[in-house]
């Protein structure tokens, strides 16, 4: 089937089944790769995106489900205000280890801060728990997010 | 600095530069760069190939570093970026005797030759162990100040000055009387003309400028904005991906598939089959995977179709009745059991365990007639290289290997298997094809942590204190394997690691291990490794010989570390910063664990709170850590950090299981991985010191394990032996 979905404010082309998860759509149709494959059954966070400014897990979204919805990625995250204060903290606090599950801590984050300037350490992990970082970084994921809400 | 993530085709300095000089010391050389320039060969120390090369007198180096005419400096090394850190904390060696700054440096990855690139303690082309900084901290150093010495001698030349009155900073050389000024671009090209200096002084500790500062990680911005390639990131042009199952049952073979339904799929391309697996090709991992669930298949499962985990402890507990290979022995042991006050005895099991690196296990492969690319993210290149032309049925030289960023290693990528699985494949796709795992094939196919058991026995005096101490223990080997030269006489010194040359001054002691394969399971290194299992046992053990004779675990402990300074050290400090002995609430506990592993000597006390259901949470940790020269203590704190939550994971929810030869396991959620909200308050103290650096990637995971479960007996009496926690048993009785 023909859809046309937005992302990061372009309008793409695309054909495949109905029920293609937006996951594979964006890494291996439009090889926007910067979203990554962890589990594929909404487990560990890995595949993070935003629909309409809300993160949802793109591995388990079909992409009959988002319509006319803007998706952004991590790719453009950068581009809104909340997003690079994000960056910038993860690069100032030292975040990052192998960096695999970065793009949707950083997704989810950016969906924390948007909603909720000021987060509690309660609300931080409610919002981040989804997340799985294998490397363990979860102590500076919570100083970089805390910085961000700051800045 | 840039860091370049592809392994070049051929290296920089392909052709060996043109050699004018041989240091006394022969590790070392100089020469001119094929583009004009300086390029310093050198070889790192104890490899492999030493006592050949030595004999016929041909040197082989296996790291390079040029400083072309333009000014730029390129390190070319063997060791690949897993997270830890090295790709930043390897060059600042270099930068520091250069006197350049971090930025200057460019660096390379070697390609793939397994003979000039020899890891020096691991003996192949591998990023593992913890011992990068371990390796190169000598010999990377003193390639700095050799070169750093030419470039001056250059510039008093051609000032026509003493060369002691000149000095090297920031990449320029400066005449201080005159100010006059020359920059390494300028001065390159006539450097590589002046003798190799015999006897460089290094730099004094105390004069570092960046060794032990906190240097931002290299490698970091491309991994916040999406930027980043990683082995699964690839896509070459036309490439197709794949996905597959492999047989359910270990050595299991493919009976029948009827892929009728699944070629009906719109993106399905293809259904490739194999002796023991099944893939199906696609335009995308969507229709793949849909593609693979439609399949509908039968496989004979073998030899192993009733294998289950308690089968294999069984073996193991029988082995525990089987004399092994002695891996220590100190004084008599049985004589001093015999007289023993008090005798103590307790039996550790320990289970596989997978990696689950975050991300899946994956290779692209592009097979042609006359020659193979791979795109991988690897940790030992050249294995990934000759796995791959062996598979194709290629030499070496037609196989280039481009490897990535890895998301997550953690041994896992020691191995090739996925690499060859890979090349299977490929042999039948017309064009590249990326083979991508579901995490559940990811899991039930991965190389596992064996499991092992331990039994311990120990005498104690009239004051308490251990006079003998027994540890028997069984379980595979993964050198045996993986390096078997470094197997011999029934013992290697992985599976031994943690479990002899202990910090204690224990007069008798005896250390016995027996070799027991699991069958059809395949075994393989895990972050930790050998002490992943011996801390745990050995800091159990320990606790339990202290609350025998009713004393505290951390006094205990001390009263033994006369002959070990550093250990003592590291020990008092964690207990002095959490206020050890502190009244806590009740089913709140602290528990503590030692270990010289990785040449690291670490101390952690955990503290815990169990729940009236019996749930743990870990609520704090502190860590003291001596490990030696730090030369990125943030990244030293970032390791302990992440290496503690791994090691959580494991204690609590760690566990590979087999029913029916089947591994039980499957996705996040039967294979628990710890979440944030799980995740404790940790602090690093690191002890300053200027003795030779440790190993950081590994350490922090030994030791928490048995921190956390002395502090589940402190909070609750229980005494756990086996991991993972077993929540049932730690319900509080009403
Ligand atoms: S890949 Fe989507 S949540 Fe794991
Ligand atoms: S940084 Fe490696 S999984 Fe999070």
């Amino acid at each position: 089937m023909i859809f046309t979905i937005k992302v990061n404010g372009q309008a793409h082309i695309v054909d495949v089944d109905d029920d293609t998860p937006l996951l594979w759509v964006l890494r291996d149709v439009l090889g926007m790769t910067g979203t990554k494959f962890g589990c594929g059954m909404a487990l560990c966070g890995a595949c993070t995106v935003h629909v309409d400014g809300v993160a949802i897990r793109s591995c388990v979204t079909p992409i009959d489900s988002v319509g006319t919805s803007e998706i952004t990625t991590i790719e453009a995250i950068g581009a809104t205000v909340v997003g690079a204060r994000i960056q910038k903290a993860w690069l100032d606090r030292e975040v990052v280890q192998c960096g695999y599950c970065q793009s949707g801590q950083i997704m989810s984050a950016a969906d924390l801060l948007a909603t909720n300037a000021n987060p509690t350490d309660a609300e931080i992990d409610d919002a981040m728990s989804g997340n799985i970082c294998r490397c363990g970084t979860y102590a500076r994921i919570r100083e970089a997010i805390k910085q961000a809400a700051a800045t | 600095m840039i860091v370049d993530q592809q392994a070049p085709r051929v290296s920089g300095p392909s052709e060996p530069p043109s050699v004018n000089t041989l240091s006394r010391r022969n590790f070392l050389r100089a020469g001119a760069a094929a583009g004009g320039g300086l390029v310093l060969s050198l070889r790192l120390p104890f490899a492999t190939g030493e006592a050949e090369a030595a004999a016929d007198n041909v040197f082989t180096p296996n790291a390079f570093v040029r400083i072309g005419s333009d000014g730029k400096i390129v390190l070319i090394m063997p060791y690949v970026e897993m997270g830890q850190g090295t790709y930043t904390a390897i060059p600042m060696l270099i930068a520091e005797e250069l006197e350049v700054e971090l930025q200057q440096i460019r660096l390379e990855h070697a390609p793939p030759n397994e003979k000039l690139y020899v890891n020096p303690l691991l003996g192949i082309q591998a990023t593992g162990n913890s011992n990068a900084i371990r390796g190169a901290w000598q010999p990377l150093r003193q390639a700095g100040a050799v070169a750093r010495n030419m470039l001056v001698t250059a510039a008093a030349r051609h000032w026509n000055v003493d060369p002691t009155s000149c000095h090297a900073e920031r990449g320029e050389v400066i005449h201080e009387a005159t100010g006059r000024r020359l920059s390494y671009g300028e001065l390159a090209a006539e450097a590589a003309r002046m003798p190799v200096p015999e006897n460089v002084a290094l730099k004094r500790p105390q004069d570092f400028n960046l060794i032990g500062t906190p240097a931002k990680r290299l490698d970091t911005p491309a991994k916040v904005n999406g930027t980043a390639v990683f082995g699964i990131d690839v896509r070459p042009p036309g490439v197709k991906v794949a996905t597959l199952a492999q047989s359910p049952v270990f050595g299991g073979r493919l009976k029948s598939v009827d892929d009728t339904a699944a070629k009906a799929i719109n993106g399905v391309r293809q259904i490739v089959r194999l002796d023991d697996a099944v893939a199906v090709v696609a335009d995308h991992m969507g229709a793949a995977k849909k593609g693979l669930e439609a399949l509908v298949t039968e496989w004979d499962d073998g030899p192993h179709a009733r294998l289950t985990t308690e089968a294999i402890a069984a073996e193991l507990d029988e082995a525990l009745l089987t004399p092994g290979a002695v891996a220590e022995n100190i004084g008599d042991v049985d004589h001093a059991m015999a007289g023993a006050a008090t005798k103590v005895e307790a039996t550790y099991r320990l289970p596989f365990l997978a990696h689950a690196t975050m991300e899946p296990m994956n290779c692209t492969v592009h097979l042609r007639e006359d020659g193979c690319e791979i795109w991988v993210g690897t940790q030992a290149l050249a294995k990934a290289q000759a796995t791959a032309a062996e598979t194709a049925g290629l030499p070496l030289d037609k196989v280039v290997v481009h490897n990535h960023l890895i998301g997550g290693g953690f041994g896992r990528r020691l191995e090739a298997d996925w690499i060859a699985r890979a090349v299977e494949i490929a042999k039948h796709v017309d064009g590249p094809v990326k083979v991508v795992w579901t995490r559940e094939e990811d899991i039930q196919h991965d190389m596992y942590r064996p499991m092992f058991a331990h039994r311990l026995s120990a005498g104690l005096d009239g004051m308490g204190m251990p006079v003998a101490w027994n540890n028997h223990y069984a379980g595979s080997s993964v050198i045996a394997r993986y390096l078997p030269p470094a197997f011999n006489n029934g013992l290697d010194p992985d599976t031994t690691e943690g479990a002899i040359d202990l910090v204690y001054d224990l007069p008798n002691l005896h250390v016995e291990y027996v070799r027991v394969e699991p069958p059809g399971i395949p075994t393989a290194f895990w972050r930790s490794v050998g002490p992943s299992r011996n801390v745990f046992v050995v800091e159990s053990f320990m606790d339990e010989l202290a609350a025998a004779v009713k004393q505290d675990p951390v006094a205990y402990r001390l009263a033994l570390l006369d002959k070990t300074p550093r250990a003592k050290a590291v020990l008092a400090l964690a207990a002095e910063r959490i206020g050890w002995g502190e009244r806590l609430p009740p089913r709140v506990g602290r528990g503590v664990s030692l270990q010289n592993a990785f040449a690291t000597h670490m101390a952690q006390i955990a503290e815990v709170e169990v729940a009236k259901d019996g749930t743990v949470r870990v609520r704090r940790v502190v860590c003291a850590v001596d490990c030696g020269t730090a030369v990125n203590p943030d990244t030293v704190a970032a390791q302990i950090q992440g290496g503690i939550i791994f090691g959580i994971t494991a204690a609590l929810y760690g566990e590979i299981t087999l029913k029916d030869g089947r591994v039980e396991q499957g996705n996040f959620d039967t294979y628990q991985i710890l979440r944030m909200d799980e995740a404790p308050n940790i602090e690093v103290h690191i002890v300053q010191s200027q003795e030779l650096p440790g190993g950081m990637g590994e350490a922090g995971t030994s030791a928490i394990g048995p921190a956390v479960t002395n502090a589940i007996f402190a909070a609750t009496g229980k005494r756990l032996r086996k991991l993972p926690v077993e929540a049932s048993a730690l319900k509080q009785p009403v």
